[in-house]
């Protein structure tokens, strides 16, 4: 009983990261009809922003200080970041909280990365097989990942959480589960934040006229573009806020996971795996097969599953994608007449 | 009593509590051209679908020669003999004009599946001689080597009534084989159609265009509200009340 | 795409088995002719015509192609471990393993199509990828590859347990009385497989690649592939199923990547996981399209042009860039190294994102397109000159 509920808590930051990364993707396809193989790359823009703001912010002041002498008999340097001599105590809080904070660079960088992208690329394409769609956004995530790569070098860079959340939580005990269920705070933290995004975007579309239109494009995109609504124009920023969504869900997952240049393509593959399980263009379905299939992965990660089928964690998702293609062609909540040509 | 090829047996069909058809019996007769008419809405087009299959009725059957071809997958229906002309032109967009009646007249002489990895195409000169018969009796000899795709709607629908007719189909399928077509064509394709007549090919043609129905068809049923409401000879069709009342403000009979 | 007369198809194949025998010679002035890298060029021209049959004639784009190209190294591996190091029987063998592999990915996948194909594809291939690194390491001895050993001594022969740390069957071999000394070196009868031997080998079997895959694109099996990728549905409906053409095109395509992964194997006897990876399935498809899909000779030079620019483009470090743009002041020259410095050494892949993208966007045929183009607008200036009327629609 403890074990599976560890196994559940386990599932539900990993599928909240699938859910974030899936919901971004099911948006683009249903709306845009764009297969954009360069979505985990902006998963992996996300993180790097984290990344660079966290080395902004610890960037140091080195001051020499004649009084004191090192063991070498040199002076000793006293290292401190700018902010931490600019602001203080609220410097130091600054690079606490550095991975939460980015997302204010996040946010904005990502929105502009997602309309430069359709802008640029990705509308010339709306139009051409999804083949040549798949290709030129596979182009793209090349690039972006070597990009990064060269910035800043092929190996992972850890992040740290906020100290007050760097603990274990002590989940068991207050279910009344025994203590051997503790559960890193974090993650906690990454779920509700996925549980807010999600909510979030889905309360965007449902009750906003923005979101109407969308949704009714989502529906049907030509019969939309008869009334004469500028459909383009509301599509560039979904476009730009499936791409925000994604850069939330890479930053804040750095603390998880050090993030390394090819964290996207890695998180492309189960996504596009989500999505399609889901049902392409089905919001609700991207959600639901994201969280299931993190639960379901870290349930077969388990040493007794794994004693039973060897090897089922590694291939577990692809499997279950595999099944419900086949039984299911349009995922579990796919419409119909989506993807379908 | 004549042959009986295509039996249309008790038919009914739903789209989400919509009745698309109900009670639906038609007998098409061996040689002759049976014309589905009836105004928009009326169900035509889901009767096509389901005698091509692309369409399970909820319950009845449609029996083509003995053969029932409800549940059959396209390629066995049309391996049966039953060949079908769509509304809007469906041909091979990237081949040739050539190449576009090749592909059905070896479908009809290798069946629906043949390992032919060696054998050029090109050496087919039998098939290739019947092929440019074909196109050049429809009046497309200039346009052999034209890749389908740049041609003109008209010529589209004439290619595809050539990959239709070279298969020599003992049923043939015509749904709105003039739609969408400027007056002089529409009489082009009948002056066709009457030809393929004289072959003694039974057909079925699904049209809205009075014009092209009356010059056409032997029999006649007519289609309202997802049931038939009449059904026989033009001259009796013309002069039917009900079906000048289902075509009241529709169009002029 | 009409079809090509005989007599043009077999001058087509004349010149390119020409140009393929005297590669050696034709490339040195280029810097590449030498046996490893023309090796190269021929192993992956033959795993692009492959990919070729499928992609470029029905359509069906498969991004897990690349498994089927490790499955080919793993099957030539055993042979060289269990029968000879001979390759014909490696050679032989991976052909049929990749097969049949093919069939059975090929007849699940091809339930579907467009992009949950390549999704479905992209799934199984990741799938053998895992399994090759954890629960299969006793067939592809996981992270470490699979690699040829010294040969058992016969008398233990008998009782010999396989171990892949330890020494290798070869119950051939052993059989023949054949002597080894250190690691053995595959050979064909004798002939030692590295070198221009060995590129030759590789030549032989591209050529023969090519000459199958100009006889299935004209014949009438091809014919109903190019009716598939052009109208699938209506292709049901003239009573064709396409579900068994599709498969033995999966099915052709799969055994020319085994054959392609045996020979990676034949030319260096290792096979790794990382052969399979999506990555490597996504490199064959930026040669075919580099090349031109559905063409015959684009997915050779789209695959003979990456490989060639890999090489070229993975050597070049920042001194030979400074010396490059030595005739520039040195502050521009370390401006000009830095930022060239991004596409070439270990920033190879960034170029390689780069072209794709603009193949994809600029010349969606591929190079062969843009020859033809090139072609067309000769043609037409000539044709105008001499006033005579032109009939060619313009592009």
């Amino acid at each position: 009983m403890d074990a599976i509920f560890l196994q559940i808590l386990n599932g539900l930051d990993k599928g909240g990261a699938y859910a974030l990364i899936a919901l971004g993707l099911t948006l683009a396809f249903g709306t845009l009809g764009v297969v954009n193989f360069a979505h985990g790359a902006l998963f992996m823009l996300g993180a790097f922003c984290a990344v660079s703001v966290n080395k902004i912010l610890t960037l140091q002041q080195i001051v020499l200080d004649p009084t004191q002498k090192t063991a070498w008999g040199t002076p000793l340097e006293i290292r401190t970041p700018y902010v931490e001599s600019w602001f203080g105590d609220f410097g130091l809080f600054l690079v606490d909280y550095s991975v939460p904070v980015s997302l204010l660079v996040t946010i904005p960088f990502m929105l502009l990365v997602g309309i430069v992208m359709e802008r640029g690329l990705i509308r010339h394409f709306y139009k051409r097989p999804h083949a040549d769609q798949i290709l030129v956004t596979f182009g793209l995530a090349i690039v972006l990942q070597e990009i990064i790569k060269h910035y800043f070098g092929a190996n992972p860079i850890p992040q740290t959480a906020p100290s007050i959340v760097s603990g274990s939580a002590n989940i068991g005990l207050w279910i009344g589960l025994g203590e051997s269920v503790v559960y890193p705070w974090w993650r906690l933290v990454y779920f509700g934040f996925s549980a807010l995004v999600i909510f979030a975007v889905f309360a965007f579309l449902k009750f906003t006229t923005f979101g109407m239109v969308v949704r009714a494009g989502m529906f049907n995109r030509e019969q939309v573009s008869m009334l004469g609504i500028n459909i383009e124009k509301r599509f560039t920023i979904v476009f730009g806020l499936a791409a925000v969504v994604a850069g939330m869900a890479g930053a804040m997952y750095t603390p998880v996971l050090p993030p390394d240049y090819h964290i996207g393509m890695d998180f492309l593959v189960l996504s596009f795996v989500v999505v399609v399980v889901g049902g392409m263009g089905s919001l609700g379905g991207a959600v639901t097969a994201g969280f299931l299939l993190g639960i379901l992965q870290s349930f077969a990660s388990m040493n007794e599953v794994k004693s039973i089928i060897p090897g089922i964690d590694q291939i577990i998702i692809y499997l279950v994608a595999v099944v419900v293609l086949l039984a299911l062609p349009r995922g579990l909540m796919g419409r119909k007449g989506v993807m379908e040509d | 009593m004549e042959n009986i090829v295509l039996h249309v047996n008790d038919v009914h069909k739903s789209f989400a509590g919509l009745h698309a058809l109900s009670d639906i019996d038609l007998a098409v007769r061996e040689g002759e051209t049976h014309a589905i008419i009836g105004p928009n809405g009326a169900g035509k087009s889901t009767l096509l679908n389901v005698c091509i299959g692309r369409l399970k009725p909820d319950s009845g059957s449609v029996v083509f020669d003995g053969v029932t071809l409800t549940g059959k997958k396209p390629y066995e229906i049309n391996q049966l003999g039953v060949a079908r002309v769509f509304q809007t032109p469906e041909v091979f967009p990237d081949l040739t004009a050539l190449d576009n009646v090749m592909v059905p007249a070896l479908a009809k002489r290798d069946g629906s599946f043949k390992m032919s990895v060696i054998k050029r195409l090109s050496r087919e000169k039998g098939l290739r001689a019947q092929a440019e018969h074909m196109l050049e009796d429809l009046g497309m000899a200039d346009q052999m080597q034209q890749i389908a795709s740049e041609m003109s709607r008209g010529n589209k629908r004439r290619l595809e009534l050539a990959m239709s007719l070279i298969q020599k189909p003992r049923l043939l399928l015509l749904d709105e084989p003039t739609a969408g077509m400027a007056r002089h064509d529409t009489n082009a394709t009948i002056d066709l159609l009457k030809k393929i007549k004289e072959g003694g090919m039974t057909k079925v043609i699904i049209e809205h265009d009075m014009h092209v129905v009356f010059s056409l068809a032997d029999r006649i049923s007519v289609l309202a509200g997802g049931r038939i409401i009449a059904q026989g000879t033009p001259d009796e069709i013309k002069n039917n009340p009900k079906v000048k009342e289902a075509y009241l403000g529709e169009e002029q009979v | 795409m009409n079809q090509g007369s005989l007599t043009k198809d077999i001058i087509l194949f004349v010149i390119f088995a020409g140009l393929v025998i005297a590669a050696p010679v034709l490339l040195t002035p280029l810097g590449a002719g030498y046996p490893d890298l023309l090796q190269k060029f021929a192993i992956f021209g033959i795993f692009a015509i492959g990919f070729n049959i499928l992609f470029g004639l029905t359509g069906y784009l498969s991004f897990g192609h690349a498994a089927f190209l490790g499955v080919g190294s793993y099957a030539s591996v055993w042979m060289f471990k269990l029968l000879s190091m001979n390759v014909i029987p490696a050679v032989i063998f991976s052909v049929i393993v990749a097969g049949i592999f093919a069939l059975l990915i090929g007849f699940i996948t091809l339930r579907r199509s467009g992009i949950y194909f390549s999704i479905l594809t992209l799934a199984f291939a990741q799938m053998s990828y895992n399994l090759a690194y954890s629960v299969l390491t006793p067939i592809t001895n996981g992270e470490t590859g699979l690699q040829v050993r010294q040969l058992a001594p016969s008398d233990r022969a008998a009782d010999y347990v396989l171990n892949l740390r330890d020494e290798d069957l070869r119950i051939l071999d052993q059989a023949f009385g054949v002597v080894e000394q250190g690691i053995p070196i595959t050979n064909l009868f004798g002939i030692k497989m590295s070198g221009y031997p060995g590129f030759y080998f590789c030549a032989v079997l591209l050529i023969i690649a090519f000459g199958l895959s100009i006889l299935i694109a004209r014949s009438n099996f091809g014919m109903m592939l190019k009716a598939i990728k052009s109208n699938q549905n209506r292709l049901n409906y003239t009573g064709v199923n396409t579900r068994p053409y599709l498969i033995t095109a999966f099915v052709i395509s799969g055994m020319y990547a085994g054959l392609a992964g045996s020979l990676l194997a034949v030319t260096d006897p290792l096979a790794g996981a990382e052969r399979m990876q999506w990555t490597a399935s996504g490199e064959v498809v930026l040669m075919t399209i580099l090349g031109g899909a559905g063409t015959l000779i684009g997915p050779v030079l789209g695959a003979t042009l990456i490989k060639y620019f890999e090489n070229i483009f993975s050597a070049i470090n920042d001194n030979v860039l400074q010396g490059f743009y030595s005739f520039l002041p040195d502050s521009l020259n370390e401006i000009a190294v830095a930022v060239s410095g991004m596409f070439v050494g270990k920033g190879w892949h960034l170029t390689l994102g780069l072209l794709f993208m603009v193949i994809v966007v600029f010349l969606p045929g591929g190079l062969m397109q843009g020859f033809q183009l090139i072609a067309n607008r000769f043609k037409r200036k000539k044709k105008t000159d001499s006033t005579q009327h032109s009939k060619q629609a313009a592009e």
